[in-house]
């Protein structure tokens, strides 16, 4: 089994890590905000949470930016706890769209 | 969240010269892949802590298993081109740990 894409600490190539502070967007406020909520009600534990980070497609894994992956992994444990289906995400989300235009 | 160690509960004590295990298996993993197989000594007894490994996949986490903080050389990690004297500090579970000789 190759090692996970998560797991990269010292692998070569990385180049040196930015320290610097940088501003959160709304949204990303907001995702950590679902996120503790979600925590506080019981229904997500964090090693859930990294999990289904490190099931994701490298890919798409690779792709997002660190708060996308936590949408995504929020969605998905969800999904898998029927608290919320694929379909309801999707639909409301293209009903964002069609309010707010495209991200 | 941790709890203290019940007397026996935690087979290392600090100073014990540990091996993190080499597995590798499908599952969520906390031993970082760079410190498998690595040879080095406790630092901490943290308590015990609900099994991730479990929890990760809506389990209840138990049996319970002990945390440790282990140190390790940078050269021993890395290559010996790294500073002798620095340490890599490392959290591992239990389960995931050998006595050294």
């Amino acid at each position: 089994m190759p090692r996970g894409h998560h797991d990269i600490g010292g692998l070569p190539g990385g180049g040196p890590i930015d320290q610097t502070e940088h501003v959160l967007s709304d949204w990303e406020i907001l995702a950590d905000a679902v996120n503790q909520a979600l925590g506080e009600k019981g229904i997500k534990r964090t090693d859930e949470m990294r999990r289904a980070r490190e099931e994701m497609d490298s890919e798409v894994y690779r792709s997002l930016t660190y708060y996308e992956r936590w949408i995504a992994s929020m969605e998905t444990i969800l999904i898998e706890k029927k608290i919320l289906t694929r379909q309801e995400i999707d639909s409301k989300l293209a009903e964002f769209e069609k309010k707010w235009g495209e991200p | 969240m941790g709890r203290a160690v019940s007397p026996g509960g935690a087979r290392f004590k600090p100073g014990d010269c540990v091996r993190v295990r080499n597995d590798d298996r499908p599952g969520h993993i906390r031993t970082p892949y760079y410190i498998r197989g690595k040879v080095g000594r406790v630092e901490r007894v943290y308590g015990e802590f609900l099994n991730p490994e479990s929890l990760a996949f809506g389990g209840d986490g138990l049996p319970v298993r002990a945390l440790y903080l282990v140190a390790f050389n940078q050269g021993d990690v890395w290559g010996a081109a790294q500073g002798p004297k620095d340490k890599v500090l490392v959290d591992i579970y239990e389960h995931w740990l050998d006595a050294e000789k």
